[in-house]
């Protein structure tokens, strides 16, 4: 019933919000990954074959990105390390 | 010049054919000689959303392959006299366009008519690229909901770098964003992306709103482009996106949920 509806939404996150950021999120990264350059993948590999000489590490936990901000572009490795 | 529109989407069952037809027959009701080519070679719609299905004969592929002239496989709508259909073939794969024999068709088509609009397949594959290679000017087709906003971005992203336009360096495809299938309510509930934020994310400037509406339906049963269903909310929203999209400057309608009874409110329903 609407009436009690009231109630529960307020406690709820809206899920058009979470809709919402988890669109800007992915499609953030999709672009990023889209206008990169094509050694990009082969680089990712090798950063992370590097990186697991020395930790195990799960592969969806590093993340590379480049990033462009017109002038210059960053290159951002963000590794999650297991405890 | 003849302007070639690229109705696409990336995702599925968002409103393409019904979008196409919508805006090839306001085109043509507006005065403009306009034709829609069916680009989903094996899984043709467009002639039963446009009710002409009974008077395909030959089709976009005959053509291609030089088994009919181009006059044989135009079908003349008997609603409006300056709109035509190519329909697509039922019988080949998305193979048999190639981009020479769609430049042809598209050069010939460029002659007679004001405006092409090309009714993309779903997907991001050879049938998509080849239905939007050529175009001037794309509507992105998107629902308010996740997966169908990140396949537009998706599509997009072909649009900047696949097309003609963007393989030659020429102007760039011209895009606007069209949001079908609007629930102004569940938005109101928070259950609904909202149209600022499709728009944020997509950064494509919106052409228009299209509301989810039983009228749709019911059109596409009889074989009606809806905006030939003068009364409903939907056929007068493609109505007016067709009027923006001539360049005419309007408001967007049916972006509010309509006013609740007390009793609805309360007690929902």
């Amino acid at each position: 019933m609407a009436f009690f509806d009231r109630f529960r939404d307020k406690e709820e996150a809206r899920s058009a919000d979470v809709a919402r950021d988890r669109l800007k999120v992915i499609v953030s990264h999709e672009r990023r990954q889209r206008n990169a350059p094509a050694y990009l993948p082969a680089m990712q590999r090798d950063i992370l074959a590097v990186i697991e000489k020395y930790v195990q590490v799960d592969p969806d936990q590093v993340q590379v990105d480049l990033n462009d901000d017109g002038s210059h572009s960053v290159l951002e490795v963000n590794v999650n390390l297991p405890k | 010049m003849a302007k070639i529109v690229v109705i696409t989407s990336g995702k599925g069952g968002v409103g393409k054919t019904t979008t196409s037809a919508a805006i090839s027959m306001g085109l043509a009701l507006k005065g403009h000689k306009t034709v829609v080519i069916d680009f989903d070679i094996g899984l043709r719609n467009l002639d039963i959303i446009m009710n002409c299905e009974r008077r395909v004969v030959f089709d976009f592929v005959n053509v291609i392959q030089g088994d009919a002239s181009l006059n044989q496989a135009l079908i003349k709508d008997k609603r409006c006299d300056q709109l035509y259909i190519l329909p697509a073939s039922q019988t080949r794969d998305k193979d048999a366009l190639t981009r020479d024999g769609v430049k042809t068709i598209l050069d010939q088509l460029a002659e007679q008519f004001e405006y092409i609009i090309c009714d993309s397949p779903a997907g991001i594959e050879q049938g998509a690229q080849m239905a939007l290679y050529y175009a001037d000017e794309a509507i992105v087709v998107t629902n308010p909901e996740v997966s169908s906003v990140r396949d537009s971005d998706r599509i997009l992203g072909i649009l900047q770098s696949k097309s003609l336009r963007a393989e030659t360096g020429a102007d760039p495809v011209k895009e606007h964003l069209l949001i079908t299938r609007f629930d102004p309510e569940r938005v109101a509930r928070g259950e609904m992306l909202t149209i600022p934020d499709i728009e944020e994310i997509l950064a494509v400037p919106l052409l228009g709103v299209v509301p989810e509406s039983q009228s749709v339906l019911n059109a596409s049963n009889k074989g009606m482009p809806v905006v030939l269903d003068e009364k409903s909310d939907a056929g007068q929203a493609y109505l007016d996106t067709v009027d923006r999209f001539l360049g005419e400057d309007k408001p967007h309608r049916f972006l509010e949920a309509q006013r609740k009874s007390f009793f609805k409110r309360v007690f929902g329903g």
